[in-house]
């Protein structure tokens, strides 16, 4: 079977009877011109009346099927396929990192099929296309996953964390994480939960300017990432991100007080209510402080409970969609309130009733920066009789990555309510900065 | 091996022109920022570049040349006059529908065929030039015929491309841009090679411009369009030169190109004789730093004193080519010196000029001896600091193979007196990436019947238009339609009561006689101009007070025409003030009348305008200025 990658409906009855496929060398004539190029594949949702071509000039061009008068194929064609540079000479000295591969913006290129950026390279063609990683450190790869970041969840951080203990009890010094950004904070914390008390650094990284690009914010932070993964005194689990828009320092966040802040700028990704923990900037490390994490020993738990749900509440909220969950048979509730944590008096009958069922209720603010404190008005006094936790300065998303690994990990709703209460990885900060300064 | 006179007869000398033209759109091609006359907050951006894979898998040459250069880019951010979008911060928007339409206009104009469905590509370039380190591109048409006169020069495509960033610093390391012009959109016309004479070039070039101009769309003014101009001879190769701001360097540098490539030529055949095989050629670099280490040559005293090095090589059976001039100024030894200064070196001496630049007899014996040449070798010298010589040595390997072969393909860039200079070598078909941020968009027939519908008249019935409408010359309708104000003309000649060739007259002639005489007309705006027809209009001056008007604001002694009016105390004479003053210089002179009669006119004349220039009519003195002597011509006795 031919491929005909793309190309559906009246193109692709065009290319079907006449025989041709992507990569084919063509003449194509139509009003009074001729048209010489090669047959690429097409965009999946494009309009499906035009075939793409590359001229010999290398621009692409799309030609309407029916404008056509005549085609010949000129030669045959290969479809393109990516050359991998040779890989640098590994120097046995050096500390011995794991870079792993989920997919994501740092390994994308041209996907034909939506026309868009899609996750095509194994963390080996990151790592060729970087070769300044060798001077760090001994790179192995391993592509553990391959996709877009939104769609990495429970499942995907399972398979993540098994992979990395793997590696850890292997002798790796030091794990990085190659991952879309979109969806990178969050599993930071489920890593910061899942392996509890890591013995050598974590670190997930991505890039907000895909590697097709000569101007990609990959090298930088991959370089940077790669760095911090071959210092011991970084054992826990963080994320390498630009500090600001130019290509000279990056920020080093710890991955349960992390957040992206942008849809698009290099520097997203923000530490909350804590200054970053340090920055790279060249091959220096200048260390800003590390918040006090919990005590606990290294243990692999990669279990999280899927049905907990991060729900915000605005004016105009539907009180039912709190009954809702809970006759779906949700186990945990992550409100995400206004200003010190509170929500509409007309939700209380259903908390109470949540609560009653055995789910665990928790308020965090939409604010982002700040802490709750639910003392301080009547509705938050009111809320935490009914039995809502208020998680102090967690960050929503961290809350609730929390809560699913916490129901998942725990004996009963008393043990879970405990552990969301108690800094098991730098998630809750007892003092909040004077200033916001992230570098 | 003699220096001869260059004829560029029998060279089948070919060129092309591309003609890149600012649009003047209310908008940048992909984002809702225009170019800002107020500079807003200052932002600097430090980035580098890395090169990448085109989707065919190949590295573009050209573009593995500039990221060897290891450079730190610096972008000076105007923050009124670019957004997240011209940093790279943000995905582009769609496309500038307005600069599409323009862009449709000028193809149809040139009978060019516009594509069916518009593919927005990435043009790699990573010299820092473009944030993301490629400039967006598309092809709008292909083929098509610009006429000039009587010839017919074929085009080979019309696209629409971003404008690149203004370079404003440059060191070894680092490069500054501002982004103030970056993303505004570009035609480009790519015309067929031609065989012409050098003037020919330029009229073609001068056609073009008014093809674009007449649609009332096109940006004016210094730096608003640039020529690509492509030259290639018989035996030779495609030669770009690229960005050419002055049509008048055109010929010139097509000549010293046409020159180059045969001197190349000649090179080549002299290599071919010697029977050198390129194959064989290797550059193998030597340390000389410590043998040159106490040296007096001041060229490589600058580099040691900042603890440079100094690196040699030898060069097999080079002897005397490096310093072969087939041509004035033409040797390889230049060709060479360039790619090194591309490569952040200060250039590099060889031994053809060696002893000389301070380099002494024993030091050159110290130096081939340390290469071990033998005496029909060659060595070259280069000096500098930090560079990445292992880089370095494989281009100028590069070069010295191709010279077996004549002159490499490659881009080069005009200098001021109309030469030109290695810049990269020539970009290919790899370094064109589809931009996956932006969807195929379909070309409709709706659109084209539109554009069709209203496509604006061709230059020549323009300018019989402001001929027959304005009473303008022939020579002075095309100096407005050339001219940077040709819209400020159509306004105020439409609108205003005076005649359009006093109007046409002071937007181009006066305003370009004031610049000769090194005023500085830029400080002459739109407001002024208007301003100071409506006061013509109005009566308020005489015509012969504008040159002088204007004279004033270019000095800043009026930032108004009404100040300037002031200033000079021009304000209109009436009729009866001016036939007083009339009176009076004639009766202070009637010698005269009494002695030539009719004839004292002219001096008289003279001594009046001297007094009253600028605040009465010339017509009307002359009027008032005959009757008086008539006056006194018939009442007194004869």
């Amino acid at each position: 079977m031919q491929n005909r990658a793309g190309y559906r409906g009246s193109s692709l009855e065009f290319l079907t009877k006449r025989n041709l496929s992507p990569g084919d060398m063509l003449s194509i004539r139509k009003g009074g011109i001729e048209y010489v190029g090669s047959l690429l594949p097409r965009y999946e949702h494009a309009d499906e009346n035009y075939l793409t071509i590359k001229l010999l000039n290398g621009y692409n061009i799309g030609v309407k099927v029916s404008n056509i008068e005549s085609v010949s194929k000129l030669s045959d064609g290969t479809e393109p396929l990516f050359a991998r540079p040779t890989l640098p000479r590994l120097d046995s000295s050096l500390p011995r990192i794991v870079v792993m591969g989920t997919g994501g913006t740092i390994a994308s290129r041209i996907d034909y099929k939506t026309g868009g950026v899609h996750p095509a390279f194994s963390a080996e063609d990151i790592y060729a296309v970087i070769p300044e990683i060798s001077r760090y450190a001994q790179i192995d790869t391993v592509a553990v996953l391959n996709d877009y970041s939104e769609n990495i969840a429970t499942r995907e951080w399972r398979i993540i964390a098994e992979a990395i203990a793997d590696k850890i009890s292997g002798g790796a010094d030091g794990i990085v994480v190659s991952h879309g950004t979109d969806t990178m904070a969050y599993t930071a914390a489920a890593l910061s939960f899942a392996l509890i008390g890591s013995p050598v650094p974590i670190i997930l990284v991505g890039s907000q300017r895909s590697t097709d690009r000569p101007s990609s914010d990959a090298a930088l932070n991959m370089i940077a990432a790669v760095l911090v993964a071959s210092r011991p005194e970084f054992s826990g689990v963080y994320l390498a991100m630009h500090s600001s828009s130019n290509d000279d320092s990056v920020s080093i966040h710890l991955g349960t007080k992390v957040r992206k802040n942008h849809t698009s700028r290099r520097d997203a990704f923000e530490s909350i209510n804590i200054p970053p923990v340090a920055t790279v900037k060249g091959e220096r490390i200048q260390r800003l402080g590390l918040p006090k994490e919990g005590k606990a020993s290294f243990a692999l738990r990669p279990g999280f409970e899927e049905k907990v749900a991060l729900l915000k509440f605005h004016p105009g909220f539907d009180p039912d969609l709190i009954d809702y969950l809970r006759t779906r048979g949700y186990k945990g509730l992550v409100l995400e309130g206004t200003g010190l944590g509170h929500v509409s008096a007309k939700c209380y009958e259903p908390i109470r009733r949540a609560v009653l069922s055995g789910i665990l209720v928790g308020m965090t603010s939409q604010c982002i920066w700040g802490r709750v404190r639910m003392t301080v008005y009547s509705t938050g006094r009111d809320l935490m009789n009914l039995g809502v936790i208020p998680l102090d300065d967690m960050l929503p998303e961290t809350a609730q990555v929390k809560m699913m690994w916490a129901i998942k990990n725990s004996h009963d709703f008393e043990d879970a309510r405990n552990t969301m209460i108690m800094n098991i990885a730098g998630e809750l900060v007892e003092r909040s900065p004077v200033d916001r300064g992230q570098s | 091996m003699t220096t001869t006179t260059f004829d560029p007869e029998g060279l089948d000398l070919k060129v092309g022109l591309e003609v890149h033209q600012q649009l003047a759109t209310n908008k940048k091609l992909f984002c809702g920022c225009r170019m800002s006359k107020k500079p807003g907050l200052e932002i600097e951006i430090e980035r580098q570049l890395r090169p990448t894979q085109s989707e065919l898998g190949r590295i573009d040459e050209a573009a593995l040349f500039e990221s060897k250069l290891a450079r730190i880019i610096r972008y000076k951010v105007d923050a009124n006059s670019a957004c997240l979008v011209e940093i790279d911060e943000e995905p582009p928007h769609d496309l500038n529908q307005e600069a599409l339409e323009i862009a449709l206009t000028i193809a149809l104009l040139l009978e060019s065929r516009p594509v069916d469905e518009l593919h927005v590509m990435r043009k790699i370039v990573i010299d820092g030039s473009n944030t993301t380190g490629f400039q967006r591109t598309l092809v709008v048409a292909l083929g098509g015929e610009l006429k000039v006169g009587s010839r017919v020069v074929p085009v080979q495509a019309v696209s629409l491309e971003e404008d690149a960033a203004r370079i404003i610093g440059k060191s070894v390391n680092e490069r500054i841009y501002s982004l103030d012009r970056v993303c505004t959109p570009l035609i480009e016309v790519a015309l067929a090679p031609v065989t012409c004479s050098f003037s020919e070039i330029a009229t073609i070039a001068v056609t073009m411009g008014r093809l674009m101009r007449s649609t009332g769309k096109v940006a004016r003014g210094l730096g608003t369009v640039r020529q690509d101009v492509n030259v290639s001879i018989r035996n030779g190769n495609v030669i770009e030169v690229k960005g050419v701001q002055k049509l008048n360097l055109i010929p010139k540098i097509v000549e010293f190109e046409g020159m180059r490539q045969s001197g190349m030529i000649m090179i080549a055949q002299e290599l071919r004789k010697r029977g050198l095989d390129p194959k064989r050629l290797e550059i193998d670099v030597v340390d000389l730093t410590a043998i040159l280490e106490k040296t007096t040559s001041q060229v490589l005293r600058r580099i040691l004193d900042i603890k440079g090095s100094i690196f040699g090589a030898k060069l097999e059976g080079f002897e005397g080519i490096l310093g072969y001039e087939p041509f004035d100024g033409i040797r390889l030894g230049s060709e060479l010196a360039d790619i090194a200064r591309a490569n952040g070196y200060q250039g590099i001496l060889h031994s053809d000029e060696l002893p000389g630049y301070g380099i002494s007899e024993s030091e050159v014996s110290n130096i081939r001896s340390s290469l071990s040449t033998a005496d029909n070798d060659a060595f070259i010298l280069l000096a500098g600091v930090d560079q990445d010589l292992e880089a370095t040595a494989i281009f100028l390997e590069n070069r010295i193979k191709e010279a077996y072969r004549g002159p490499p393909a490659e881009t080069r860039s005009p200098t001021d007196d109309g030469k030109t200079r290695f810049s990269r070598p020539r970009p290919g078909a790899a370094r064109m990436y589809p931009e996956t941020d932006i969807f195929p968009i379909p070309v409709r027939d709706e659109l084209l019947a539109k554009i069709k519908d209203s496509l604006p008249p061709t230059y020549s019935s323009q300018i019989d238009t402001y001929i027959s409408k304005y009473h303008l010359s022939p020579k002075l309708a095309k100096q407005v339609f050339d001219s940077d104000r040709q819209r400020l003309f159509d306004e105020i000649a439409n609108t205003s009561k005076v005649a359009g060739s006093i109007v046409a007259t002071a937007l181009t002639e006066t305003i370009v006689s004031l610049e000769r005489e090194g005023r500085d007309i830029s400080m002459i705006n739109d407001d002024h101009l208007r301003r100071l027809f409506n006061v013509l209009g109005e009566g308020r001056i005489a015509k012969e007070a504008v040159p002088e008007i204007l004279r004033v604001i270019t000095g800043g002694d009026a930032n108004t025409i009404d100040k300037a009016i002031q200033t000079l105390s021009l304000t209109k004479l009436g009729s009866n003030d001016l036939e007083e003053i009339i009176r009076k210089t004639v009766e202070e002179n009637d010698f005269q009348v009494t002695k030539h009669g009719k004839d004292s006119f002219g001096a008289l004349m003279g001594k009046i305008m001297l007094e009253v220039r600028g605040k009465a009519d010339g017509k009307e003195v002359s009027s008032i200025l005959k009757k008086v002597i008539g006056e006194m011509v018939t009442s007194s006795p004869s």
